[in-house]
């Protein structure tokens, strides 16, 4: 019974059968040390927005950039014998698992990663809706997002003997405003399961969603300069598994925005007016709240009071 | 003298009732014991005396305690099994999916779309008369009561952002406030540790009064509310209590209590008048489960608190390597720290107060941990599964955590899917779904639930 064999007897029966039928078991028990501070699952979460990769905006083509983070992957695997890599691609319709390093041989990673990548690149194509596609191009972060902490929940319910678990975002699409209210969700739940969220910006300008997921979670936020070198960019960076980053200086948050934008204008604003029912965010004073249709400062049945109201000091 | 023994029977009564429950189980402490609890109904404002009433009082034949019948009568021992490999199989998955299942029914009905008070006043009242002493639950109650209430601060505070609580403790027969309402977990905390003494009397009026004083003083938007951690089996008033009650259900504050010892009926009435929850603990894990009810915002009364446009402020995070001095500890602080958009002083942490000018000061992730409960995911529909092995329509795994969705007969197992993407989920990933991550990952992989911005 191998290591996998080992900790996985934990989980569930039907998974138990299924992951033991799969490994070649080496006779001999992982003792639990080896399960140590270093071992790390690695989530990536590969944007595969034709719209980004297209156009001018992205500083290198889609195969150049592959090729380097599939020399990262590798790298990853060869640092601990435990180590895990899953990635999800980020597709424009859809989101999907594209790759699993505990299952399938382990001489073919490559061939299977590119054949899955290639698959689902082929069905997110054919989900495109001629009048839906918005020229803005954001992919849908916040579904695989989403995808990988279930993933990572699963995890941590398989038993004690569990890898550190992160998440990797290689992002270029910009942000879609649509998806702030769930990616700020999903990051909230990060936070609470210790799950830090890196990521690595590929397009032109910074993404203010991964800045703030970054610095809640305690991840790393990166821009690459030169493209060329992304490689090393990754190795050195985003590398090293949670417990030896205390040891390395890593690039440190610069002025992450947290201003709200305002619901009637999407203006970035400092000082605003929040509806205090549904806590929508306006800059100028209303009658009405538009969210949820509250008239201000009429009480529904009593008498009425003004509406500046300052708590006593 | 009578009261207090008809209570202390009661309360024996329930012990060995849930006793019995755990016993029948034989699961691990949590899951058997919420699941003993789930028995007693989900305590949302059920008082605790109708099961009371329901079970049939054979205490008089016991000579054995409950503990002793576990191992004389129910031999936990021999349930255990083995599967294929010789390993012994986990507890027992019927009872699991069973707890699961409830507590997602439990889910269901708090999923809909119901208007939530999300600015919240409120006021933690704990007892710490000589009854708080007792020791029924380990240490005694008062150590039990400050740990859950600790945790239940952290709690409010993550899912509360823009709400504020004080703490007020009843002891000699008067109320003193611990703190002032205020919007910072660590000095709450440290304030309640420091002051863990329990003598005297418990008085209710007192605290209400004092609470009631409290509470006027607060904005109009905001919903007042009180949490009372009583242990003691009787109050001792200066007045009558009932104007004083009459009182805050004018001024309209929710006053809730959780009773450790027994069921009174003063509270019971106070929470009626008020429109507040009254349960009674049970053990401790009970108690953190009903404390811990209270921390998602209640369903909101119209005319308890005014709609009102509050001017916030939302700093920008100071440069880095700049020496200025904080307006909250009133010394030189270098780098870090935010500035007021209004006035320009430096604060430390967010949300607070500017103490220069008063302009609330909160950054928008604030406002977003908040957002989750306006827009609540849909509740997952069940399916049944079928003897029909290999459905065609439904896929092999899980779509969020890719968990196989047959077991190892290559019979279907129980799961559940999203109305709206029709995707499939394990048991695992709807409780996780439901309850931490608001967001169905289904729905938001797929482009066309998206609105197009």
């Amino acid at each position: 019974m191998n290591a996998k064999g080992f900790c996985h007897t934990t989980d569930k029966i039907g998974s138990t059968r299924k992951s033991v039928l799969k490994h070649k078991p080496s006779m001999t028990p992982v003792s639990s040390k080896q399960y140590a501070d270093d071992v790390s699952l690695l989530m990536v979460l590969l944007d595969t927005n034709p719209l980004f990769w297209s156009s001018t905006a992205a500083p290198l083509s889609f195969s150049k950039f592959l090729s380097q983070v599939i020399s990262f992957l590798n790298s990853i695997l060869l640092l601990n014998q435990l180590n895990q890599v899953m990635v999800i691609a980020t597709g424009l319709n859809s989101c999907d698992y594209v790759y699993d390093s505990s299952s399938g041989p382990t001489n073919q990673r490559v061939e299977t990663l590119l054949q899955k990548l290639q698959e689902f690149v082929v069905k997110d194509e054919e989900l495109n809706k001629d009048d839906s596609v918005d020229r803005i191009g954001s992919s849908l972060l916040s579904g695989s997002l989403s995808m990988a902490l279930c993933y990572i929940q699963r995890v941590f319910r398989s038993g004690l003997l569990h890898p550190q678990p992160r998440i990797l975002c290689m992002h270029g699409s910009q942000d879609g405003p649509g998806q702030y209210v769930a990616i700020m969700n999903s990051i909230f739940s990060a936070q609470r399961s210790m799950v830090p969220i890196d990521s690595c910006v590929i397009g032109s300008q910074h993404s203010a969603f991964l800045q703030q997921a970054s610095y809640i979670t305690g991840g790393v936020y990166l821009k690459p300069q030169q493209l060329d070198g992304l490689f090393q960019y990754l190795t050195t960076v985003f590398g090293t598994d949670l417990h030896s980053r205390s040891f390395l200086q890593l690039p440190k948050p610069v002025g992450v925005d947290f201003r709200a934008s305002c619901f009637c204008h999407k203006n970035t604003i400092d000082m605003g007016y929040i509806c205090s029912v549904c806590l929508s965010i306006f800059c100028k004073h209303h009658k009405k709240c538009s969210t949820c249709g509250s008239a201000f400062g009429q009480p529904q049945t009593s008498v009425s009071t003004s509406n500046q109201k300052r708590k006593a000091p | 003298m009578e009261v207090l023994t008809f209570a202390a029977k009661k309360f024996e009564c329930n012990k060995q009732a849930l006793e019995d429950g755990l016993s029948k189980k034989r699961g691990s402490g949590e899951k058997a014991s919420e699941e003993a609890m789930s028995n007693f109904g989900n305590g949302k404002g059920k008082p605790v005396n109708d099961e009371e009433d329901d079970e049939e009082d054979d205490g008089n034949e016991r000579d054995l305690e409950a503990w002793e019948r576990a191992y004389a009568d129910e031999r936990s021992w021999e349930s255990l099994q083995e599967d294929e490999s010789g390993l012994l199989r986990p507890i027992d998955n019927q009872a699991l999916h069973h707890a699961q299942y409830r507590r997602r029914l439990r889910s269901l009905s708090s999923a809909s779309r119901i208007q939530k008070g999300l600015i919240r006043y409120l006021y933690l009242v704990i007892d710490l008369s000589r009854a708080a002493g007792e020791m029924d639950l380990r240490p005694s109650r008062m150590v039990v009561v400050a740990k859950q209430v600790e945790a239940f601060i952290r709690e409010f505070f993550d899912q509360n952002p823009l709400s504020q609580i004080g703490l007020v403790a009843i002891k000699d027969g008067v109320a003193q406030c611990l703190t002032d309402l205020g919007g910072s977990p660590e000095s709450h905390i440290k304030a309640l540790m420091g002051k863990l003494g329990c003598s005297g009397e418990a008085s209710l009026q007192n605290a209400l009064e004092l609470v009631h004083d409290q509470l006027n003083q607060i904005p109009s938007y905001g919903h007042r509310e009180v949490i009372i951690l009583y242990s003691a089996l009787s109050t001792c008033d200066p007045g009558d209590v009932m104007e004083t009650i009459q009182k805050c259900k004018k001024s309209k504050i929710r006053c809730s209590v959780i009773g450790l010892s027994a069921e009174l009926y003063i509270c019971k009435y106070l929470c009626q008048e008020t429109g507040g929850l009254y349960s009674v603990a049970l053990d401790e894990a009970h108690l953190k489960d009903l404390i811990l009810e209270h921390a998602p915002p209640p369903p909101a009364i119209a005319e308890f608190a005014i709609a009102n446009l509050i001017k916030m402020g939302f700093p920008q995070r100071a440069a880095e390597g700049v020496i200025s001095i904080c307006s909250c500890h009133k010394e030189a602080k270098f780098g870090g720290g935010y500035i007021c958009p209004r006035c320009k002083a430096r604060v430390c942490e967010l949300p607070t107060e500017c103490r220069i000018c008063g302009l609330t000061l909160v950054s928008s992730p604030h406002l977003a941990r908040s957002y989750h409960h306006l827009f609540p995911v849909t509740p997952f529909d069940d399916v049944a599964p079928s003897l029909v092995p290999n459905q065609h329509r439904r896929p092999k795994n899980c779509f969020g955590c890719q968990e196989s969705l047959l077991n190892h007969g290559n019979m279907p197992v129980r799961c559940v899917t999203c109305p709206k993407c029709k995707q499939f989920f394990c048991l695992d990933c709807d409780i996780y779904i439901h309850e931490s991550l608001h967001n169905c990952p289904g729905c938001e992989s797929l482009r066309d639930s998206k609105s197009v911005d």
